[in-house]
């Protein structure tokens, strides 16, 4: 049981302490192997499709782009955004997910627990009925809102009463809000079928027809989300140990809570804007990088940001491929390939507990 | 994972009076029941008095009467309750086992089992009625038994239980993606419709088998209350109390998964009464304890209740019931949640 209690036992002693530089090595050849795949994943991507190309044809696109020359067209018109938003919307919903699966101290924690897929969906159909919107591009701030808007009630209702935003109360209040709010959208979507064939489609979550602008509009928040979510591991550490060991060791819980939902709600909000409510990835990714790497939650983190985005963009490949010349959406794909995955990984290995 | 182990060892110390409030709320839950059902029995576009139903069921009102009380209205008044009670019993036992409160049919995969193979029913092959039950059942089960088999090592963990549930829960999902994007609208319309989970068309021939099945599993539930409280003090200390852990835990999942497929055979998957009642009755009685009953009684309230709304909230339009659960469910738990100051009742 590789949890950060033992970590620090381990590195006050002094004859592990070689073991576990050893094990660091391994960990850091490990993160090397990641980025390797993660490359791998990215140039698949740019040259697989309805039209393939050849590794040097997509490559050599980016280097000496020609706008007259079709190929080059598929590859940085088409491909090059779709690409760069699987890896972003990958890293999002591997962090966010690592994140409230410590936050909530819960396996089953989930970006969706937050509220925030649901939130979105709710304000992508309302963007749909009320104001008319069309479109990936229109319904991109809709979603954004929505989710945001969702998070902040989830964590506004878990905070209240005297103990604070403690896990269970996040889950449960998670959980409930995501089943209100599910209710509406329902029952818009079965007043309005218009609606629903709109929905039914972005709901799967897709990377297919994502374009630049899509892309440049996420990107601040994605950013900026990642960048606090890749400090929050020793926070994450700290909440693991229960909140009173946290605050004995000087990590103020609350704050910290607050910033790892800040954190959720700008990750989550930008991928469910970009991509559509992909599920799976953010919930299963987690647990697949704690069986590699164990309970230290700054490994879990950057792991699963490099896990999450090859899983993406692999399956994003697969959906383009096994359609042909039509397309599988990724969030369908991510199901049958991860799931299996998943199931396999867990099985195998003994559980590393949260 | 933390919020139940730690209510259920501060809150032991006041073991009576624990037992006096599981009464007391299953009582209230009962009564509850019985008077929004009656309420229920009035409501619809023929008006009814109460002096009526009671002749009605007791066989003595005129034939149009007793056809619109006991033909059309009861039996979707007692479909709703029995499917609830499935549902709110499912979640207490797979909530106990994985001690978890987010483990529920919805999240283990069981419902998305049902779900997969429900939509393949009426999108597919166009079943409806008793078949689709069938069809429904059958999902439930697969789903079930993979999740089992394949998370047997030796004994099954909770913890790797709910996972491989997950695993499953995405495939049954993606299963429903693919034929809602890949049908014409009209025919993901009706899928929708079932999905949603509905007791429209209730009727007695469907009624009789739902509610003798639930009545057996029900029973079994119970008599595992025991041997599930004992669990809940950890495995040691249960087999040194002469409880068999692990025989009692494949006892529990395995009524939580007929007990759910049951409830979504009978009225397709409704959402979230198995996820949110037992929290709710587990609030309502506090001190941590082990609330069967309750949990179950509660959710036949919040179906039945749900059914009521989803019935008469929009006039002219009637919703299936799965729509309007997350709305009476939810706004309920977030009370309970906001007013948790009290010592061992919170999270």
């Amino acid at each position: 049981m590789a949890s950060p209690v033992t970590n620090r036992g381990a590195r006050s002693g002094a004859a592990s302490s070689a073991r576990e530089r050893v094990r660091r090595r391994r960990l850091v050849l490990g993160l090397a192997g990641g980025v390797l795949l993660l490359a791998i994943a990215f140039v698949a991507s740019l040259a697989l499709g309805a039209h393939p190309l050849s590794v040097s044809q997509s490559l050599g696109a980016l280097v000496h782009y020609n706008p007259h020359d079709t190929n080059d067209l598929i590859v940085v018109d088409k491909r090059l955004p779709r690409t760069l938003i699987g890896v972003g919307a990958g890293l999002a919903l591997g962090l966010a997910g690592a994140i409230m699966q410590g936050l909530t101290r819960n396996p089953l924690g989930d970006p969706g627990i937050l509220g925030v897929n649901m939130g979105a969906s709710l304000a992508v159909v309302v963007g749909i009925t009320v104001f008319g919107v069309g479109g990936v591009a229109g319904s991109l701030w809709f979603a954004f809102a929505g989710a945001a808007a969702a998070s902040v009630l989830v964590y506004s209702v878990a905070s209240l009463g005297r103990e604070g935003a403690t896990p269970v109360k996040l889950a449960l209040a998670g959980a409930a809000i995501t089943a209100a709010l599910s209710s509406i959208v329902t029952a818009l979507l079965l007043a309005d079928t218009q609606v629903f064939d709109q929905l039914r489609f972005w709901q799967v979550g897709a990377l297919a027809g994502r374009g630049w602008d899509v892309l440049w509009q996420v990107l601040p928040t994605l950013v900026l989300g990642a960048v606090i979510a890749l400090a929050l591991g020793r926070a994450l550490n700290g909440f693991a140990l229960g909140d009173d060991v946290a605050r004995a060791l000087g990590q103020r819980v609350g704050a910290s809570r607050l910033v790892c939902a800040v954190a959720v709600v700008l990750l989550c909000g930008s991928a469910t804007a970009a991509a559509g409510p992909i599920a799976f990835v953010g919930l299963a990714v987690p647990h697949i990088a704690r069986r590699v790497v164990g309970g230290d939650y700054r490994w879990v983190l950057a792991y699963s940001a490099l896990i999450a985005p090859v899983l993406l963009l692999a399956c994003d490949i697969i959906g383009r491929l096994i359609a042909f010349p039509g397309e599988v959406q990724v969030g369908v794909v991510t199901a049958f390939v991860g799931a299996p995955i998943f199931i396999g990984l867990v099985r195998r290995r003994k559980a590393v507990s949260l | 994972m933390s919020g139940s182990g730690r209510a259920s060892s501060s809150g032991r110390a006041s073991g009576s009076g624990v037992a006096r409030r599981v009464w007391v709320v299953g009582l209230a839950a009962a009564l509850a029941i019985v008077v929004v059902a009656g309420v229920a029995l009035c409501l619809g576009d023929v008006a009814v008095s109460p002096a009526q139903i009671v002749a009605a069921l007791t066989g003595n009102a005129d034939r149009l009467t007793s056809f619109v009380i006991v033909d059309l209205r009861l039996p979707r008044i007692v479909t709703s309750i029995v499917v609830g009670l499935c549902l709110g019993l499912s979640g207490a036992l797979f909530q106990t086992i994985a001690r978890n409160p987010l483990a529920s049919p919805d999240i283990i995969g069981v419902t998305a089992g049902a779900s997969a193979a429900g939509v393949i029913g009426v999108v597919v092959l166009g079943l409806s009625g008793l078949a689709l039950s069938g069809v429904v059942l059958l999902g439930a089960i697969a789903a079930a038994v993979a999740i089992y088999v394949l998370a047997w090592r030796g004994g099954i963990a909770g913890y790797r239980f709910v996972l491989i549930g997950i695993g499953i829960a995405a495939l049954g999902t993606g299963v429903v993606s693919v034929v809602l994007t890949r049908t014409s609208i009209t025919d993901a319309q009706s899928a929708l419709v079932w999905l949603s989970g509905s007791v429209n068309g209730a009727d007695w021939g469907r009624f009789l088998p739902l509610a003798a099945s639930a009545a057996v599993f029900t029973a079994a539930a119970l008599v595992l209350h025991g041997p599930l409280s004992v669990l809940e003090l950890g495995d040691d200390l249960a087999s040194g109390l002469g409880v068999r852990a692990e025989r009692t835990r494949a006892a529990a999942i395995g009524i939580g998964v007929v007990l759910a497929a049951i409830a979504v055979s009978a009225a397709g998957p409704v959402a979230f009464v198995a996820l949110v009642s037992a929290p709710i009755a587990r609030r309502l009685v506090g001190g941590g304890a082990l609330a069967l009953a309750p949990s179950a009684l509660i959710g036949g309230l919040m179906v039945l209740v749900a059914d009521v709304v989803a019935q008469f909230a929009v006039p002219s339009l009637v919703f299936p019931v799965g729509v309007v659960t997350g709305i009476v469910g939810a706004p309920y738990l977030l009370w309970l949640l906001t007013r948790t100051n009290r010592v061992g009742r919170g999270g």
